[in-house]
């Protein structure tokens, strides 16, 4: 008799998948906007879905809630067993909800923004399998599972960002971000043969209960969960491997939203989430984490303060708080990590589509701030929802980004040893945070109102020729560029629908974990991370309340600092740039990073390509392979062909040679 | 005279029909040199039948005469036909079946 | 069998030059001539061999019809000399000798396998050996089907004869190049230049007659 918990479960996973197929199939048939309506339709189901997955899941005892659902066993051998199962506990619950919740807001936020574009059902199918993939990803039971789950959704990830495919720079970003995925697919991969082969199963369950038995510091399981790290951090955007995201901007607003802000990025916080005993049982590689988590962290904090692309500012802000997420669980503060991770789905997902309203008034032609200004009094909603998710992200007191931000740090600081300075670190960032995050806000909404943002101030939407953002190349709106229209959130109501709700999110999120008051993420997630002995050990309440007053004041202070500089002395910016030069330059080169790997690996890599091309490909094997065995065979024929002489009395002559010869044979034959 | 004779008297003639054939250029008389050799053929056949003491092999040679009635007629058309035509009629020149 | 020997020898004589004489002689006239020679000798050798009716033939028919109409093409077509060893380079050497080859060949065999078989003369034969009678007998209860097939290639070569030297019409004009198709115009010609001629080219499968009113009226 299976659960009703893992009954919902299957049903929130097969319906964005129908969604797809259907979308997918169907769409040629599909009269109107109903791709759209259909798309979100299932989304929302999904959702429906989980809520009962999560309310049959807490009518069940706290021990009785990790429940396994297997639709059939997928390999069966005698030492390897792998079932097509899901695991169906508290922390894939707490995944689902925030997946299908924000994506089902992101959904309705597109029917709106991508009304007019001509690939408007396709986007709703590729965002349906997105969902799927992320949903196959959380709700995985076993390693095969989270590695298919993995690759469908960087699978779906390449889709989406080069979804308008006649631009040269989404497919280049698309290639990127792939490429770069599947280094992350390659550890994980290799990860799961290492914990096959140390802990002979690749279940969930199995493999956890028998890495509890192993003492730490097992070598195979530290490069299992270094492995693991490689494969979170490609799909997370950390260092090494993050120069694909923020060139993912070149896909559309809500997949920036709903990919690389809300779920797919979080990914690898998931994973290592899920992974916990392992890297409980590796803590050297649980160290490492960290220390490349706070080190991401930062150096995406100093990248964002000085870009001047908003989606790209945004991007940079998600690498950072990821890093902040990473860092949480990697101290093993999980209910933590998960909580901020929760939270920054609702914020990112704001201040994306705001920054996807704003850019839209300006004709989508241009996403810098340069080109932005004074929108606070022609956009007000975007304005307000914008505000708020700055804050959120800032960590302003009280909002949902305040709680969850000083959370993580209070427990790193509590760890200990390494995690103190660690801590600190986060603590710097949080300031740099909180002034990008403003930064954004004054640059954008405040100042001298730009052309475009007067005209609509008096009611008209400007209206330019499409161009492409990066490199101002002209455009057609036809099909693999975008529409034709601009939908702002002022008049799109799909996308002030899509907008409110997680605005009121972001600020009232904190409530379910308001230290020493609530601890709702805590206790909710406490079923799947019981047995950690890190999980009993939280700081004391003084601890954590010290912690938020230290965060608040540190976030109003980067926030009255990115006041003073762009509000009071406008100025200031532009001399501090002069002076620092050289650091202004390696920041807005983002450490010049992007050039390093194009260096050290694109170039050769290309190289690499025309040698072959060239070299292998047309001397070894046309010239010498190919063309040797066609050269062969013409010699040889040639040599034939010369006897067909076209001569008659030489054919004659060859006639007389055989009977010679025969006759010679009959000679010799008879004796 | 014992059979041997006309035997290597006829392979002699059809020798001297196959060099002709290869060495002479007007189709004429490559047709000739061939009819050397089947009257050389002939030859033989009467020399066995006789050796037999069996009609069969006259009769073959009868035969034999009648199909190269027939080749003559053949041969002598399509010569006349590519003399017509204004062909050239030399054997080395007719070499489109070359290659 | 002095007798014999000696008519032997003067016929295998003649035989062999005329032989001779149709592979060396220049003139294809005096070749043709060589061949009658020839062929006349070869009667002789027939009758020789009791067989007295294919010699008859041999005269009648081989020397008389088919030399007559060898005669007769060679008038049509005219003799052309050809210069002395004008043969293909390889082919003058390779030629005669690999008939040399095939006649030791044959020799060794006939003259070398002990003599067993042809050393004698041959069994007594009958008076009716080699007679019209015996063959008739032969050609019509032994050999009948080869009999028929014969005198059906024999109708077929007749006919075959009479399409090979069929006009075709408006290939005088043309040159020969044109394939041999019924009713087909020659793309060049003093008629291509007309419109209503021109356009016919195309058409394949017309019959002669539907066509030639238009070819009056264009022409």
């Amino acid at each position: 008799m299976t659960p009703a918990a893992v009954s919902w479960a299957w049903l929130v996973l097969l319906l964005p998948l129908m969604g797809t197929a259907v979308i997918a199939l169907g769409w040629k048939i599909l009269p109107g906007r109903l791709a759209g309506y259909l798309g979100t339709l299932t989304i929302g189901l999904s959702f429906l879905a989980g809520i009962a997955t999560y309310f049959s899941l807490e009518a069940l005892p706290p021990e009785g809630r990790r429940l396994v659902g297997s639709a059939f066993t997928y390999i069966g051998t005698s030492n390897l067993n792998v079932d097509l199962s899901i695991l169906v506990d508290p922390l894939s619950v707490f995944m689902v909800l925030v997946v299908t919740g924000v994506s089902f807001l992101i959904h309705v936020y597109s029917i709106a923004y991508l009304g007019s574009d001509r690939g408007y059902a396709r986007f709703f199918s590729y965002l349906n399998f997105f969902v799927f993939s992320m949903l196959l990803l959380v709700l995985a039971g076993n390693f095969v599972l989270l590695i298919v789950g993995w690759a469908f959704v960087g699978a779906a990830s390449y889709l989406l960002i080069s979804f308008w495919y006649r631009r040269d720079t989404a497919t280049n970003a698309g290639i990127k971000a792939f490429v770069i995925n599947v280094i992350g697919d390659v550890g994980l991969v290799i990860a799961a043969f290492l914990i096959l082969d140390r802990l002979g199963t690749l279940d969930y369950l199995g493999a956890f209960e028998a890495a509890r038995q192993i003492p730490p510091g097992d070598p195979t399981i530290v490069a299992a969960c270094l492995l693991l790290l490689v494969g979170a951090f490609a799909k997370s955007g950390q260092l090494p491997l993050h120069t694909w995201l923020p060139d993912a901007m070149e896909g559309p607003t809500p997949v920036s939203a709903l990919i690389h802000a809300a779920t797919m990025v979080t990914a690898g916080v998931y994973l290592i989430a899920r992974c916990h005993p392992l890297f409980e049982a590796a803590p050297s590689a649980a160290a490492v984490g960290a220390i490349i988590g706070t080190l991401t962290l930062l150096f995406a904090a100093t990248v964002a303060l000085v870009s001047t692309d908003l989606k790209r500012i945004i991007a940079y802000s998600t690498i950072s708080q990821i890093g902040y997420m990473v860092l949480g669980v990697c101290a093993f503060a999980y209910s933590a990590g998960m909580f901020h991770l929760m939270t920054h789905a609702f914020f990112k997902a704001l201040l994306f589509m705001g920054a996807g309203s704003v850019v839209s008034a300006i004709g989508m032609t241009n996403g810098s701030i340069d080109r932005m200004g004074g929108f606070r009094k022609a956009m007000p909603f975007t304005f307000a929802t914008f505000t708020i998710g700055a804050g959120a992200l800032a960590g302003l007191p009280l909002l949902s980004g305040f709680f969850s931000k000083d959370e993580i740090i209070s427990y790193t600081l509590h760890r200990g040893g390494l995690y103190t300075v660690l801590g600190y670190c986060a603590y710097l960032a949080a300031i740099l945070t909180a002034f990008y995050a403003f930064r954004m806000v004054f640059r954008v909404f405040f100042g001298k109102p730009v052309p475009e943002a007067k005209e609509l101030a008096g009611g008209e939407q400007a209206h330019v020729a499409p161009q492409n953002p990066l490199t101002g190349e002209e455009e057609d709106t036809d099909v693999g560029f975008p529409g034709p229209e601009h939908h702002i959130a002022e008049r799109a109501f799909g996308m002030k629908a899509a907008m409110a709700p997680l605005a009121l999110l972001a600020v009232v999120g904190g409530v379910v974990a308001i230290p020493g008051l609530t601890a709702g993420v805590e206790t909710f997630l406490e079923p799947t991370f019981a047995g950690s002995p890190y999980l009993a050990d939280r700081p004391p309440e003084a601890e954590q309340i010290t912690g938020l007053i230290i965060g608040g004041v540190l976030a109003l202070v980067g926030v009255g600092a990115a006041y003073v500089v762009y509000m009071r002395r406008p100025g200031l910016a532009g001399s501090a740039q002069k002076k620092l030069a050289g650091v202004h330059a390696l920041f807005f080169n983002a450490w010049y990073l992007n050039q390093l790997y194009d260096r050290v690996f694109v170039r050769p890599g290309r190289a690499a390509g025309r040698f072959g091309r060239t070299t292998v490909e047309r001397v070894l094997v046309q010239n010498t392979i190919v063309g040797g065995a066609t050269g062969v065979v013409r010699a040889g024929t040639a040599l034939a062909r010369a006897v067909q002489t076209g001569y008659l009395r030489a054919y004659a002559l060859l006639l007389l040679v055989g009977v010679c010869a025969l006759a010679l044979y009959f000679l010799i034959a008879s004796g | 005279m014992g059979i041997a004779w006309f035997v290597v008297l006829s392979a002699f003639i059809f020798a001297i029909g196959a060099a002709g054939v290869l060495t002479r250029r007007n189709p004429l008389v490559i047709l000739l040199c061939l009819e050397l050799m089947l009257n050389a053929g002939n030859l033989a056949l009467l020399s066995f039948a006789r050796a037999h003491g069996n009609g069969d092999g006259q009769v073959f040679a009868l035969i034999v005469m009648v199909v190269a009635a027939c080749e003559v007629v053949i041969g002598l058309g399509l010569i006349v036909a590519m003399f017509r035509n204004k062909l050239t009629i030399d054997a080395d020149e007719m070499s489109e079946l070359r290659g | 069998m002095i007798f014999e020997a000696i008519l032997f020898f003067v016929a295998a004589a003649g035989a062999i030059a005329g032989a001779l004489g149709v592979v060396v002689l220049r003139n294809p006239f005096f070749s043709v001539l060589a061949l009658v020679g020839h062929l006349l000798a070869l009667a002789v050798l027939f009758l020789l061999l009791r067989a007295e009716f294919v010699a008859a033939a041999q005269v009648v028919v081989y020397a008389g019809a088919v030399m007559v109409l060898y005669v007769f093409v060679v008038a049509y077509i005219g003799g052309i000399e050809e210069p002395l060893g004008a043969s293909a380079g390889p082919l003058r050497i390779l030629g005669p000798l690999f008939a040399g080859v095939l006649l030791i060949e044959i020799a060794i065999a006939t003259i070398g396998s002990g003599l067993r078989a042809v050393s004698s003369a041959g069994p007594v034969v009958g008076a009716n050996f080699g007679s019209p009678e015996a063959i008739g007998a032969l050609l019509l209860q032994k050999f009948l089907i080869a009999f028929e097939a014969a005198s059906f290639l024999l109708l077929i070569a007749a006919v075959a004869a009479v399409v090979l030297a069929r006009r075709r019409r408006g290939l005088e004009e043309a040159g020969g190049d044109t394939p041999l198709q019924i009713g087909r115009r020659p793309a060049k010609g003093p008629q291509a230049d007309d419109p209503a001629v021109a356009g016919t080219g195309g058409e394949a499968g017309r019959s002669i007659d539907e066509r030639t009113p238009t070819v009056a009226q264009g022409g």
